[in-house]
Order: structure tokens, then C-alpha cells, then sequence
């Protein structure tokens, strides 16, 4: 269905659960989900809020095409204030959630307050109600999804909730939908458990309904499945090898950057690549990668299910980790692995499994082991602070006793539960921590690759890849090649991704379909199922319309030029050899023109003439 | 002339048996075309989405005329990507 046009308001301080009706003119703006979240967002709080008070508030959004037979169109965002960063935060997770809340009938939950003690959320279509989570409360998260399940009594029931590490106040927090899909990103599990929220349950049966133009939508949606099952991308490579099929390409062009970014280029790569998940091993004759899986709708599948080899030292001794389950990304193989010289399958896969597990970003905490590694190394960091661990860049056995000591929260688990912002402020080393805005990279240098370096500046919700892809150009020549190296032109390119993954992530598609579609592909099925302008040119200016209002919400929350910026290192310490030896960053070049395209001022400010031309 | 060449991914079925996961070294021609030696692995133009000469990008209109130096590493990949 697309817009079921209703929205559950839950009070959690007064324990109230209202519906009312979705804003109409909003949704013609910004469409839903990542977009229209955000507007209510800004709306609704004060930027300047404690984004761990009550005043903070959590959105779950679902886009008007999830719950649709488009593929992908299975998707969910959270939206908050991120207590990581103090920006705006959205964070996307796919799985079945997303879908299931449409079929129960609603387009989002909006939550305010705080809960006096722990509850859930129960959402069986209409009928909604808060319900005690005491009994939750120090839980996993995959307890508390087998704990509910047994609870109601129905397979078909989802579940979205929070871990340990959310209740002990990590600061990078995820939210975790159908065990191992998660709002990965910024805290947002953080603020999920501020509020004594441990979980949504979610059970629709109402089907799909209220499309603009059904006809025309089908046809549009066949047209899609189409150009995703022709492209070799989408139709053979995700499916085959994952994203993680991109730790060999990155490190052989010269952008894998590897100890806490103090090198570019891993010895190791090859060894916890797509290829490493694939080939059998010696104990078993099995492979890590077990199969590949999809999130609701989806005819791509890239998601990984692994297991970890049962004599590994990690789990020898722990059946509950030899079944399969939610296996390596690109991105966390790399933070958990390059960044912190890491080359073991096993352990990282296992301690990806502990991410699903207890909900914790692998980014984040990966880059924030990694910092506190080079801390090690550098004498700041003692066996005193870490409880006699050795944490060495490469010490697997060490990164296996931290990870398990941040689940527990003790020991050294609680220093990285700051994030290596914050971490590496505490031992007076700030300049160490490799974030934007208090958020750690993923795995593509800006050196390397100079649009990301602008990708990561600019980020709404601080260093993120997922704000503008643009490694799908420089990189892989999709949609056109692009050269890594290359300043020039690379504002224009940033800001074009910026505007079409803006309007994709309120759509509710995922946006890996973008390696195949192009809006072309993207507005017609919009355009079909939703009321008001969907046309190529209404989408790239609502995309462009929901940028900006981040970009203000950020303004707001006291956010300035001066923090779209990367760490010294990125910026004058060379990348010392391989194919892109010599280059730094250079996005001192590129931000001054960046802030011209966007309309903005030369301080990073949204003009009035930018506003009024987006109707903000 | 030394090369090397890596293939990765599906494209990983045509490496001949070798010690490596992923590279064999080659004695060539001197001046060899890039795409003959693409040719001689049977692999399809449309299989090498992503070639690499040292790390450095090779479009797919210079492939026919780009000649190999010595101890060129040639790195292939088929369509894929991720995020
Ligand atoms: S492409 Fe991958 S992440 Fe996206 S919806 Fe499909 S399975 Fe999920």
C-alpha cells in the first residue's frame, strides 16, 4: 500500500497510544520515511534538546512503497536525535519489520517521553497497546525476539528491539528488526532504551491497498524487477558474493584503509573477503557463507548468513554461536577487521554475530577499537586501563576479550561504549578518533577516493557512506566513471547522490537498487502508487528539499561549516604507498564549491533564496 | 616478459591451479595487449567489468590497445559492488 495515512502517536511517559492522522502536505513534500520523519522531527523537537531526555523523540517511518510488491520495498527508518553526534540521525534497516507495521496499518510511530519502567510496544493492526518489559529488561536482543515469540504465540510476529549495550548506554546503539537487520547507525538503540523502550511488536494482516494508480503501479514495478534481474550487478554480483565482494577491489585500488586509517592497503584483506566467506574449511569442509538472503520483496538478496567454525577458539565452547546467522557486511568486515589489522574470518564473523546479538553499530565500534588500539600502541593506553589485554593492532584474541567485556560492561567495555570520539578525548589524544561530526568512517579512504571525502564532510548524521555512494562512480564507473583521484567536479557528483538516496530512503526502497535504477526507473513507481509529483524532476527536488531540511535541523542544533571537516590525518598525512600513494584529501577544495551548488552561504548556511526555492 | 594477473569473484574459475588464492605469474609477449591477455583466460568482455593495471583503472575502450610492461599486475572482477 502506499501511505495508509495514519500515524500512531505513542506518550511514553503518560503511557498513551493515539492515532491521528498522517500530514498530507508534508507527505507530498517529503514523501515518508527518511524524509517526512525528519519533518516531523524538526517540527516537534528543539535541535538543542538532550538527545537522551525525554524531549528527544523516536520515529519508526516506513516510506509509501513498503509493503509494496516493488522490490525492496520492504524497508523502515529510524529518525532522532543522535546522542552519538548531536545531528540528526536516520537510520535505515530492511528485514520484514518495515513491511509488517504498513500491513498493520500504519505509515509510522512517533515516541515521546519516558517510560517510568521498561515496556514494549504491542502493534496487532488496530489494536495497540504498551505492555510490560520488566522481565526483558537485561536481555538480548535475541532473547527477547525468541522471549516474544513464545509469548504470543505467532511466527509471524516481528520484532525490533534493543540489546544490552543499548540499556548500558553505549552510545552507538542499534535497533535490531528480525535478529540481524539493523538501524545500524548514530545511536539510535541509545535512545530507544533512554526511554525504557525495549521493543516493538509488530503483527499486520491488512494487506495492501490505497495505491494511487494500481494498473500503472504493477506495471511499473514489473519494469523494475526487470532492469534489477538484467543488470549483472543486482542480478548476479550482490546475490553471489555480497557486498564484501568490494574488500578486494577497494584494497587493490589503493583506498582500504587499515589501522585505525593510519595505513591505506591491507595485507590481510584477501583473507576476510567475499571470496575467504566462500571457500571451505579445514575443520568442517563447510564454508563460512552459508546462503544468501533477502529483506522483504527484495529480488537482489545480497545479506550474508554464516557460520563461524565450531573449533574456533571464539566459540568452542559456546554452542549457542555454531548455528547460522546474520554474517559479514562489507563495511563491518572492514571496521572490524582491516581498521584494526584484524585478518581472522572467524573472530570477525563471531563478533559480528555479538552486534546482532546484543545491537551494536560493527562500524563504530570497530573504528573505536581501532583508535583505542593506536592508543595502545602509543603508551596512552595501558594494561592498567584495559584490564590486562593486550589491544594491539592484529591481537584477535584480544579484540574477542574487549568485545565481550563491552557486552558485559566491565573492564574496558564501558570506555568503548563512548565511541573513539569521545574515547580518545578522554586520553587526550581527540586527533586519533576518525569521525565527522563524532561518527566514524566506513571503509573507504578519503584520500583515496576524494568524493567520499566530501561524502563524509557533508553527512547529515556525520562520516557515512550511505549519504552519497558516490565509490559507485569513482570506483566501479556506475552509473560513469569518475577518477578517484579527482577533485574537480566531484560537488556536483556528491550532490547529486546526496539528493537521490534522500528521496530512495523515503521511499522505502533500498538503495543498492540505485547500481541498476536510475530515477527513470524509480519515479514511475512512485509516481503510480502516490498522490502529488512524482515525476523525475518532483523526486530530485524533494530529495534535494529533504537534504536541506536536515541541513537546517543540524544548523539549528548548533552545527556549522567548521564541523564539515575530517581529521588532520586525512588531510596532511600522505597515503604512503600503492596506487594512490601521495594523495590527501582534498576537501578544502571541494567545500567551497559544494556550499555554491547547494545554494548555501560561504559558512555552510542555507540561504532564504535556497529555502524559499524548496519551499522549506 | 613477467606479468601477473588476478582474477577474483566468479571470475575465479579461470585461474589455471596455482598456490595463490588469487594471482599466477605469467611469462608473456613482450608488449602484449591487455585484452589478448584477457582473451587467452577466456574470459568475456563482458565478464571483466572492473580491470585494474597496477591498481589504476583501465576503461574498457583502452583495452585494446593498452600494452602490458613488465611485471604489470593485471587485476580482473566481474559486474559487482556494495556498500
Ligand atoms: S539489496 Fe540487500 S539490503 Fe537491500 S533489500 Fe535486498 S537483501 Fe536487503
Amino acid at each position: 500500500m502506499s501511505w495508509t495515512r495514519k500515524i500512531l502517536r505513542v506518550n511514553l511517559s503518560k503511557g498513551s497510544c493515539t492515532s491521528e492522522p498522517l500530514n498530507m502536505e508534508w507527505a507530498k513534500q517529503y514523501l515518508g520515511q527518511r524524509g517526512l520523519a525528519s519533518k516531523y522531527l524538526s517540527e516537534e523537537i528543539d535541535p538543542k534538546c538532550d538527545a537522551l531526555g525525554p524531549d528527544n523523540k523516536l520515529i519508526m517511518a516506513t516510506g509509501p512503497l513498503t509493503g509494496t510488491m516493488a522490490s525492496t520495498a520492504g524497508r523502515y527508518s529510524v529518525i532522532c536525535k543522535s546522542p552519538l553526534t548531536g545531528a540528526i540521525a536516520c537510520s535505515n534497516s530492511g528485514g520484514f519489520l518495515g513491511a509488517e507495521l504498513k500491513f498493520a496499518g500504519w505509515d509510522m510511530i512517533i515516541f515521546e517521553g519516558k517510560s517510568e519502567k521498561p515496556v514494549y510496544l504491542l502493534v496487532q493492526d488496530d489494536k495497540v497497546e504498551l505492555r510490560d518489559a520488566s522481565h526483558l529488561w537485561g536481555k538480548t536482543v535475541w532473547e527477547t525476539d525468541d522471549i516474544l515469540h513464545q509469548t504470543h504465540q505467532d511466527p509471524q510476529l516481528r520484532v525490533a528491539c534493543v540489546g544490552r549495550t543499548a540499556e548500558n548506554g553505549c552510545l552507538y546503539a542499534a535497533i535490531v528488526n528480525d535478529k540481524h537487520r539493523a538501524a545500524g547507525r548514530s545511536g539510535v538503540g541509545t535512545v530507544m532504551a533512554s526511554k525504557n523502550l525495549k521493543a516493538v511488536a509488530v503483527r499486520g494482516t491488512q494487506g495492501v491497498g490505497n495505491l494511487e494508480d494500481a494498473k500503472t503501479f504493477m506495471a511499473a514495478v514489473d519494469a523494475g524487477k526487470g532492469v534489477l534481474a538484467e543488470n549483472a550487478v543486482t542480478g548476479q554480483g550482490l546475490p553471489a558474493y555480497g557486498t564484501q565482494v568490494l574488500m578486494n577491489v577497494i584494497n587493490g585500488v589503493g583506498a582500504l584503509p587499515a589501522r585505525n586509517m593510519r595505513d591505506v592497503g591491507f595485507e590481510g584483506a584477501e583473507n576476510i573477503s567475499a571470496e575467504a566467506m566462500a571457500e571451505p574449511r579445514a575443520s568442517d569442509g563447510k564454508p563460512n557463507l552459508t546462503t544468501n538472503a533477502g529483506c522483504f520483496s527484495c529480488t537482489i538478496a545480497c545479506g550474508r548468513i554464516s557460520t563461524v567454525d565450531k573449533t574456533h577458539f571464539s566459540v568452542k565452547d559456546k554452542p549457542q554461536y555454531h548455528g547460522a546467522s546474520g554474517g559479514l557486511e562489507y563495511e563491518a568486515a572492514w571496521a572490524l577487521g582491516a581498521d584494526t589489522g584484524i585478518d581472522d574470518l572467524d573472530a570477525l564473523t563471531y563478533v559480528n554475530f555479538l552486534c546482532n546479538e546484543d545491537g551494536f553499530d560493527p562500524i563504530t565500534y570497530g573504528a573505536t577499537v581501532a583508535a583505542a588500539m593506536e592508543m595502545f600502541e602509543e603508551g596512552v593506553i595501558t594494561t592498567k586501563e584495559t584490564g590486562g589485554i593486550e589491544l594491539k593492532f592484529g591481537n584477535t584474541e584480544a579484540f574477542v576479550a574487549v568485545t565481550e567485556a563491552l557486552v558485559a560492561n566491565e573492564g574496558f567495555g564501558p570506555d568503548l561504549a563512548l565511541g573513539s570520539k569521545r574515547l580518545c578525548e578522554k586520553y587526550g589524544r581527540p586527533e586519533l578518533s576518525m569521525t565527522v561530526k563524532g561518527q566514524e568512517f566506513p571503509a573507504y579512504d578519503p584520500r583515496g577516493i576524494q568524493g567520499m571525502g566530501l561524502t563524509y564532510a557533508t553527512s547529515n548524521r556525520g562520516a557515512c557512506h550511505l549519504r552519497s555512494y558516490t565509490v559507485s562512480s569513482e570506483v566501479l564507473g556506475l552509473p560513469i566513471k569518475t577518477e578517484m583521484g579527482d577533485a574537480e567536479g566531484k560537488p556536483e557528483l556528491v550532490k547529486a547522490f546526496q539528493d537521490v538516496t534522500a528521496l530512495v530512503d523515503s521511499a522505502g526502497l533500498c538503495i543498492f537498487t540505485t547500481f541498476a535504477w536510475g530515477m527513470d526507473n524509480i519515479a514511475p513507481q512512485i509516481d503510480a502508487a502516490c498522490e502529488g509529483d512524482w515525476s523525475v524532476e518532483g523526486c530530485m527536488e524533494a530529495g534535494e528539499r529533504i537534504w536541506n531540511m536536515e541541513r537546517m535541523f543540524n544548523t539549528a542544533a548548533g552545527f556549522t561549516g567548521k564541523d564539515d571537516n575530517l581529521p588532520p590525518r586525512l588531510m596532511k598525512e600522505a597515503i604512503k604507498s600503492g596506487p594512490t600513494e601521495g594523495q590527501v584529501s582534498r576537501l578544502d577544495e571541494m567545500l567551497p564549491q559544494y556550499y555554491q551548488i547547494r545554494g548555501w552561504t560561504e559558512d555552510g548556511t542555507v540561504t532564504k533564496e535556497t529555502q524559499q526555492r524548496l519551499s522549506l | 616478459m613477467n606479468v601477473s594477473i588476478e582474477l577474483y569473484a566468479s571470475l575465479m574459475k579461470h585461474l589455471p591451479p596455482g598456490k595463490s588464492r588469487f594471482r599466477r605469474d605469467l611469462k608473456v609477449d613482450d608488449g602484449l595487449i591487455l585484452n589478448r591477455l584477457i582473451e587467452q583466460f577466456h574470459i568475456k568482455p563482458e565478464e571483466a567489468h572492473l580491470v585494474l593495471i597496477n591498481g589504476h583503472y583501465i576503461d574498457a575502450e583502452e583495452r585494446d590497445d593498452r600494452k602490458l610492461a613488465a611485471g604489470d599486475v593485471v587485476s580482473i572482477w566481474p559486474p559487482v559492488a556494495g556498500g
